[in-house]
């Protein structure tokens, strides 16, 4: 008898979520808490949520993203607020746009934390098992899923969020052999499956730096580098975080560092080969870094604590893929390492993954209805960004099991919407990560207004419960009464409130000026008018931070706001999902070819698409009011 | 829809009326801003199918005179709100027309746009669908050819050094946004305001050389050139209509070049008259032939001039060598007098031949159909390193104004993120003016230049 044949069915779900990492477990928790029937399947539980590379959640633009995802109800802010270590908000003085939350969380908590979450979960059924095989049902409504142990679920939607497992093959100089992060087994079967279904899938490479043991570091000469006081949640809901834990070290590379990887470069997987996956640019390994940048004569790096109940340090700026000893050699010519002691070695892992341009915006595959994708699946990198696609394919999945409508996330709402349009337009030829610079309503998409943008939508979604949208009118009301107090209080011209002009070094007053007027001003701010301001109320910190920064960038604020309605007017205009563009005539090849292939949702998205030109877009234009007439 | 939009309307060159059309919702209030009713009655006030006449103005300075046709939605072509400016016909004077026009408010019109608004409009029946959507490729496609021809020009250079520059300074500033923990060296406000002036100073350049008209002007770079006293200057003279030259019978008379503008057809000229081609022992007048020579090999079109009423002599045989290089119309001047000339061979050596008597002034006409035909068929150099229509001009104001944003932004001490905004919409106008259209230019250019990442 063949193994095949003592299959079992072990249940039948709404939504399943293969994986159970930053991706999955969002996917999941969303499926679950809208009321579908959710599985998701992870091949080793104590693998939930893990943290594989840097103990910290945040970071430029992926702070932004954190932050999306609390405001539309997600799980990610919250579970790093409850595991911080230190939270720093970087760039400040930067600008409000590029303001961006990062916290060092505790790794091994963070991933309890998640698991006992699901597990907590109603609807929501967490499982160990690898699933090796997925086929459409014959009537095509929804998948079955197989697992090594010969279990079959049947799932009216899947959501395939594999991360790192997917074909996972590990790096280490002249050693390779096949593996997922942090020693769990890779997923082997899977990929093969997928291909048959018809997924176009590829190899990436990213990588991760060695652990080093904390008592073998010597801290005495290096640069401390602390959290701030008070630290700021990532969460809405998370009222104060208390003190920071712990303290972040600087080291830097030097001439013996360099020495050591130009003698042995030859033996570095990429460098001799080996490895065919393409890695990110934003993420190079040391060795990359020497090789490509040959003038620069040191290299910082970060030394951070893994956690509160262990002893690893992380060594951020020093993934590698050369051979151990080399790893050692090279980390011990470093200040502060000289006698380190190597807990885990850095790799470099290859990884299968999906073109994201077979999807659509909702992460559904174009061909494949109710099959879903996200995180490094889709060609990304990184956890935040991870956790925003699983929202998103969750919702999505569930939203569409339920006959509801879909939800698209838009460029101009949200760095997910940014993050998810540019892999569905353009693709990914490298792990897609996200940076500040990636959307160009930057200074409209501020961390600190989050909530503004998207809370409304959670609510409608039904991820945001009534309480916290009551909340959330509260805290706008306050902010527009706020507002209407600066436009309407009058500062007279005394000495006190032009001693403080003088101080920050802008012109004096002479008459009586709104308060408003007072704040536009680039030098001055709401701490420093604290002495003059005396009908100022006590509001939550943020409230001030949105006024101000809407009060002081309001120019380009407005012009960035007239962008996004243009956007939106083009966006508009729905173009279908099953036509073939070869039968327009007035297209240019490419425009077809593109076309085609990206089948994209409107004209707003078409207009992104490398190789449509403008004169293509009237020619689609023109199609479309073409059709509207011949319907009618 | 959402913009109003400007073209030209008639056939660009010396017509006897030229039409500008304006169509979108603002047409009437942009028309406003640029005529002056002879009553003082606003074109906002005016009914469907009238008519008004008074002046084209553009910042107070009189353009020309004008007749405004009011046309209201949905009565009109387009289906919006169109208003049609007619005013005196050539080129120098509609531009003229359709850059206040777009100084007030319009942008210029795409290809095929009054159509496709007309079709979507509903003012095209369905069938015509098909049409429309030809002319919009048709047209592309030649506008395609045209920004192909300014790949390797002057102007191409000086944008994408600017660009250069732009771009190296945003993805600075992006490196340094996005890697805040990298050792990345601070962004100098002193680079930027550099980087920034410079940007400022070429494209306002590119604006001015514009806006004076050169651009207009500049059309073909055009050398007359001949022995002494074989006419040149009564050509040049004749054909500008007033006396730049001096014209007497004494050989040597012209010693420098003289330049001047005509629109022949619709062929813009810039006209040099050359000292006549002769070795001269007059040391002044010697420094004048060089230069002629030198300009000749320059030169976009050379007019070569022969007496009709005079034997070949070795400069003229030294001026058809020359002229193999060039672009050239022979004309054979002083037809009214007793034929001397070798004509065969003139025609043997030259493709274009003109027969003129440029005293009695027959010759106008003769001349323009062989630059008219010139124009059409051979490769003249087409002038380089400027602006040659109203959509460059708009790409390149629109970036001048974007960097002068980043710049005051700067300037008010408010954060670098803010002048980023400015910065980068700089630099799409630019690539947008060069026909590229990477939004991924910034981030590229990070990891090319910065060593960032974990």
């Amino acid at each position: 008898m063949k193994i095949e044949e003592k299959k079992y069915l072990a249940g039948v779900y709404d939504v399943a979520v293969i994986g159970a990492g930053h991706a999955g477990i969002e996917a999941a928790l969303a499926a679950a808490r809208l009321g579908c029937k959710t599985a998701i399947f992870t091949i080793n539980m104590d693998a939930v949520g893990n943290c594989p590379c840097n103990p910290s959640i945040g970071g430029t633009a992926k702070g932004h993203l954190v932050r999306e995802i609390d405001a539309l109800g997600g799980e990610m802010g919250k579970t790093a607020d409850e595991c911080f270590l230190q939270s720093r908000m970087l760039n400040r003085g930067k600008g409000p746009a590029v303001h961006s939350l990062r916290a060092q969380i505790d790794r091994r908590k963070y991933s309890d934390v998640m698991k006992h979450k699901l597990e907590l979960q109603k609807n929501l059924e967490l499982r160990q098992a690898e699933i090796t095989d997925i086929k459409m049902l014959d009537n095509g409504e929804g998948y079955e899923l197989t697992t090594r142990m010969l279990a079959v679920f049947k799932c009216k939607s899947v959501i395939v969020a594999t991360g790192t497992y997917l074909g996972g093959r590990i790096f280490v100089g002249e050693v390779s052999y096949e593996s997922g992060p942090d020693g769990i087994f890779p997923a082997t079967f899977l990929g093969k499956s997928l291909k048959e279904l018809g997924l176009p899938l590829r190899r990436f490479k990213t990588g991760t730096p060695a652990r080093i043991l904390k008592s073998s570091i010597d801290f005495t000469d290096l640069e401390v580098q602390k959290g701030d006081t008070p630290p700021q949640p990532f969460s809405y809901e998370t009222e104060s975080l208390g003190d920071n834990k712990v303290d972040c070290h600087i080291s830097w590379t030097n001439d013996n560092t360099k020495q050591v990887i130009l003698e042995n470069i030859h033996r570095s997987p990429l460098y001799a080969g080996k490895i065919e996956g393409v890695g990110p640019r934003y993420c190079p390994s040391f060795e990359d870094k020497i090789m490509r940048f040959k003038d620069k004569k040191r290299h910082q790096l970060f030394i951070e604590p893994c956690g509160l109940n262990t002893e690893e340090m992380y060594l951020q700026g020093m993934s590698s893929s050369l051979p151990e000893e080399v790893q050692l050699k090279f980390y011990r010519t470093i200040k502060g390492l000289e006698n380190c002691v190597m807990m885990r070695p850095a790799y470099a892992i290859e990884y299968d993954c999906v073109d994201p341009l077979a999807m659509n915006a909702t992460l559904e595959f174009k061909d494949f209805p109710n099959l879903y994708g996200a995180g490094q699946f889709n060609g990304s990198s990184g956890y935040e960004e991870a956790a925003a696609q699983g929202l998103v394919a969750g919702i999505n999945a569930a939203l569409k099991v339920q006959g509801r409508e879909q939800v698209v996330f838009t460029r101009a709402n949200s760095y997910i919407g940014t993050l998810i349009d540019d892999l569905v337009t353009k693709g990914a030829n490298e792990p897609y990560r996200m940076m500040t610079s990636r959307s160009e309503y930057r200074l409209v998409l501020r961390q600190d207004n989050a909530d503004e943008r998207l809370t409304t939508l959670g609510y409608e979604i039904g991820l945001i419960s009534e309480e916290r949208y009551q909340k959330y009118l509260d805290k706008q009301q306050l902010k527009q009464q706020e507002i209407k107090r600066l436009k309407d209080t009058v500062i007279s011209p005394t000495d006190e409130v032009n001693k403080i002009l003088v101080s920050r070094e802008t012109s004096e007053i002479t008459t009586g000026v709104r308060l408003i007027d007072l704040l536009k001003r680039p030098q001055l701010d709401y701490e420093c008018l604290k002495p003059v301001d005396t009908t100022r109320p006590s509001l939550d910190a943020n409230i001030f931070e949105q006024v101000e920064v809407e009060i002081k960038y309001e120019g380009y604020i407005q012009k960035q706001l007239r962008q996004v309605e243009q956007m939106k007017k083009l966006e508009n205009k729905i173009l279908p999902s099953d036509f073939d563009y070869t039968n327009i005539k007035g297209l240019r090849l490419e425009a077809q070819e593109k076309l085609n292939k990206i089948k994209p949702l409107n004209i707003g998205q078409a207009s992104r698409i490398s190789g449509v030109s403008p004169a293509d877009i009237s020619v689609l234009l023109i199609w479309i009011a073409q059709n509207r007439q011949e319907k009618q | 829809m959402d913009t109003t939009i400007a073209a030209i309307c008639t056939a660009q060159g010396e017509g006897g009326i030229g039409v500008i059309r304006i169509s979108g919702d603002d047409s009437l209030r942009i028309a406003d801003k640029v005529f002056k009713n002879i009553n003082n009655k606003k074109v906002a006030d005016m009914k469907g199918y009238t008519a008004a006449f008074g002046k084209v103005c553009n910042n107070g300075e009189e353009i020309d005179e004008a007749v405004v046709l009011v046309y209201r939605a949905p009565h009109s072509y387009t289906g919006e709100n169109v208003v049609e400016i007619s005013c005196h016909g050539g080129i120098f004077i509609t531009k003229q027309v359709l850059r206040a026009v777009l100084d007030n408010g319009a942008v210029p019109a795409q290809a095929g746009e009054f159509t496709k608004r007309a079709f979507l409009n509903g003012k095209i029946d369905l069938t015509e669908a098909e049409s429309v959507i030809d002319i919009i490729s048709a047209k592309s496609r030649s506008a395609a050819r045209a920004a192909l021809c300014v790949k390797d020009g002057a102007l191409r250079r000086k944008i994408d050094k600017i660009k250069e520059e732009l771009l190296s300074q945003a993805a600075h500033l992006s490196a340094w946004a996005d890697y805040p923990e990298e050792d990345i060296a601070e962004v100098s406000d002193d680079e930027l305001f550099k980087t920034f002036n410079n940007a400022i100073k070429i494209l306002q350049g590119l604006l001015d050389t514009y806006d004076s008209g050169q651009a207009v002007k500049q059309g073909i770079d055009t050398v007359i050139a001949g022995r002494p006293n074989v006419g040149k200057s009564t050509l040049m003279n004749l054909l500008t209509g007033c006396e730049k030259s001096i014209v007497t019978d004494i050989p040597g008379t012209t010693r420098d070049i003289v330049e001047d503008t005509v629109v022949l057809g619709d062929v813009i000229l810039r006209l040099s008259d050359t000292a006549g081609l002769r070795d001269t022992e007059d040391r002044v007048e010697q420094i004048g032939v060089d230069r002629a020579k030198k300009r000749l090999e320059q030169c976009g079109l050379l007019l070569a001039v022969f007496d009709n009423n005079q034997i070949l002599n070795d400069d003229d045989y030294e001026l058809i060598k020359n002229a193999k290089n060039a672009t050239t119309i022979a004309i054979i001047n002083k037809i009214d007098l007793e034929q001397k000339l070798d004509t065969d061979f003139i025609n043997d050596n030259f493709e274009n031949v003109v027969y003129i008597s440029a005293k009695s002034g027959e010759c106008r006409e003769e001349l323009t159909k062989a630059v008219e035909k010139i124009a059409g068929t051979a490769n003249l150099n087409p002038s380089e390193g400027i602006l040659s229509n109203e959509r460059q001009r708009l790409a390149v104001a629109n970036a001048l104004s974007s960097v002068m944003e980043a710049k005051s932004t700067l300037d008010a001490g408010l954060t670098y993120d803010a002048v980023t905004v400015s910065l980068e919409d700089a630099i799409s106008n630019l690539l947008e003016l060069t026909g590229e259209s990477t939004s991924d230019e910034v981030i590229d250019r990070v990891f090319h230049n910065f060593c960032v990442g974990k």
